[in-house]
């Protein structure tokens, strides 16, 4: 039975629904594209068979929720960003590269790289370390240390910042004892690393443990019972089992140490060409009114940190299901 | 959250003794020297003469307005944040559509920017040589070293953490109940009060623990897009540079306290949450 008036009077005729069906029709037969389109948008699937409209959705809301999703990252996330590339755009190919590559700025990429990638090996190292003694150990304490773990991922980072340049100073806490060494620690790249490691160490941590908890230990009574020392069996089952997992960590504190900004400008001194780091080279750029010289090395850590998160992702996936507690 | 556990673990195999002690030992020593000595150094410094300077830095007028701002930053910041992180889990952990990977990725956009360039962005945009620039010159609205510019920059760095949270945990829990709801004739925001809610409560606490942590005390975004002028655009993490600079330590250093203790108490709540959480410890394998 069909929905509509089929008797056609003058006024029936005129109200006889016909741009729907024909639109539905359109819809149904041609371009699959079109049709998976409306299907994400209405929620509703347009089968051919028996002509009429499927419900696919049984919860309420999508509409709702992804549209009000999708305004506001448009609004406060994709619209600015966008605003990075095209004030780039203005720019010609050569300015960009020569702002890109000036010396002062390769500079700060290998203090800022290179400093980064060594903190993230320290925070590798130990970060499975304490993750180790908190999963598998008892001791005093064990519950504040495991909260305190998380400090540099709730601690401000201007507090941070002021907290460490203070205690490594020459008058400092710690910095006094390596005065005496004759090993300067604030206002140097050594500095710089000591604050990066600081800002990642929670990365490591929190990705290793959930694995190093859920681990059978099935595997390793075998090896144990197969004549397997402790260290050939942590080297040789645990480690590869954790392997997922330390990259994810280290690829997380790399990334946050990349960017970070508060920890890190006060304990460098900010020399140009030698502790300056580059998200304060953008800050310069930025305080002298070179909006268009800040853009385009703002492109330039943007990519990075694309390829970061596209590598973050990647890693995660690859662990399964062991996600990052943080 | 964290879903190890975390009690007793009676291991058939394991290390000797003195490896034991040693590694500990040696965990304890790495997190004491770069987690106690600045946390103790903060204190320490704040009170280096004592109580009177201590309280007397908080009566500053300029130090009482970057509370003020600061609190207004992350009053406005985390509310808004809370809704989206909501909307957003339930659109992804709720429904299938092609896309679905790509707007989590993006969601997680924000934490993955340098603080820097989030700032930046949004001097781009609204600043006096931005994209809209003049359209705010004209209408006597000032965005970028302004209150506006401010809880713009917090809001964007402190998008994903709520739904970091939520994502995973309302895609574990599934959407039988959910679904049982509406088959026995809830409304959409009957179910969602009444079934969605009650099981997301504590990650959603959870997550606006971290987004009020992260938006209270944002430094490089806040930076870029304040003017620093005091008693006007000035955060408290602002501030703290202000009197760094100026070597007023023990000014500098009491406001960071002030903050240093946001953080411990955020430690503690979110450590509670997850115990509360985590499966019963003590079970032996």
């Amino acid at each position: 039975m069909r929905g509509y008036p089929t008797n056609l009077s003058s006024t029936n005729w005129l109200k006889k629904p016909r741009i729907k069906p024909l639109i539905h029709h359109f819809i149904a037969y041609n371009n699959y594209y079109i049709n998976r389109i409306y299907t994400i948008i209405s929620g509703r699937g347009l089968r051919i068979n028996k002509g009429g409209v499927v419900r696919r959705r049984v919860l309420p809301g999508f509409r709702l929720t992804l549209g009000f999703t999708m305004l506001y990252m448009s609004l406060l996330v994709l619209i600015p960003l966008m605003g990075v590339f095209v004030k780039s755009s203005e720019l010609t190919w050569d300015q960009v590269w020569s702002t890109v590559m000036a010396p002062r700025v390769m500079a700060s990429y290998r203090l800022s790289f290179g400093a980064s990638f060594l903190a993230a090996w320290v925070n590798l190292v130990f970060g499975l370390l304490v993750a180790w003694v908190l999963v598998r150990y008892e001791f005093a304490g064990k519950r504040l240390v495991d909260a305190l773990v998380d400090l540099p991922f709730a601690l401000p980072t201007a507090v941070a910042g002021i907290a460490l340049t203070s205690i490594y100073s020459e008058t400092g806490w710690i910095g006094q004892w390596l005065a005496l060494l004759g090993v300067q620690v604030a206002f140097t790249p050594l500095g710089v690393w000591l604050a990066l490691t600081f800002i990642g160490l929670p990365f490591v941590v929190r990705s290793v443990q959930p694995v190093l908890g859920d681990l059978d230990s099935e595997l390793e009574e075998a090896a144990a019972s197969l004549g397997s020392s402790r260290w050939q069996t942590f080297r040789r089952i645990i480690l590869p089992v954790l392997c997922p997992s330390l990259l994810t960590g280290f690829a997380l504190a790399f990334a946050r140490a990349l960017g970070e900004y508060g920890s890190v400008v006060f304990i460098s001194g900010n020399m140009p060409m030698r502790t300056e780091i580059t998200p304060l080279v953008i800050m310069t750029k930025l305080e002298q009114f070179d909006y268009a010289g800040a853009t385009a090395l703002a492109g330039v850590m943007l990519v990075a940190s694309f390829l970061m998160l596209l590598t973050i992702n990647f890693l995660q996936a690859w662990g399964g299901r062991y996600q990052t507690a943080a | 959250m964290n879903t190890w556990k975390i009690g007793h673990r009676r291991r058939p195999v394991s290390e000797a003794p003195w490896i034991r002690r040693l590694l500990i030992g040696a965990a304890l020593a790495f997190l004491g020297f770069f987690l106690v000595v600045p946390l103790a150094s903060v204190f320490a410094h704040a009170l280096a003469k004592g109580f009177g300077p201590y309280f007397a830095s908080f009566r500053d007028p300029f130090t009482l307005s970057a509370i003020k701002l600061t609190l207004l930053a992350a009053g406005i910041a985390v509310p808004l944040n809370c809704v989206f992180g909501v909307a957003a889990a339930w659109a992804i952990a709720k429904f299938d559509f092609p896309g679905k990977q790509m707007l989590g990725a993006l969601i997680d956009l924000p934490f993955s920017v340098s603080p820097v360039i989030s700032g930046l962005i949004y001097v781009l945009l609204f600043g006096a040589q931005g994209m809209l620039g003049p359209w705010l010159a004209s209408h006597g609205l000032r965005v970028i070293f302004a209150v506006p510019g401010i809880v713009l920059a917090t809001i964007f760095v402190t998008v994903p953490f709520v739904a970091r949270e939520l994502i995973p945990l309302m895609q574990a829990q599934g959407r039988s109940e959910e679904e049982a709801a509406i088959v026995l004739g809830a409304s959409g925001w009957k179910t969602f009060w009444r079934v969605t809610l009650p099981n997301i409560r504590w990650g959603l606490l959870y997550g606006v623990i971290l987004c009020n942590a992260r938006a209270m005390g944002e430094f490089g975004a806040v930076s870029v897009v304040s003017g620093h002028i005091r008693g006007l655009t000035n955060t408290l993490p602002l501030h703290i540079e202000i009197l760094y600079n100026e070597y007023n330590m023990v000014g500098a250093f009491a406001v960071a306290s002030l903050l240093t203790l946001l953080a411990l108490v955020t430690l503690a709540l979110k450590s509670w949450i997850e115990w509360r959480n985590a499966p019963v410890s003590g079970a032996e394998t």
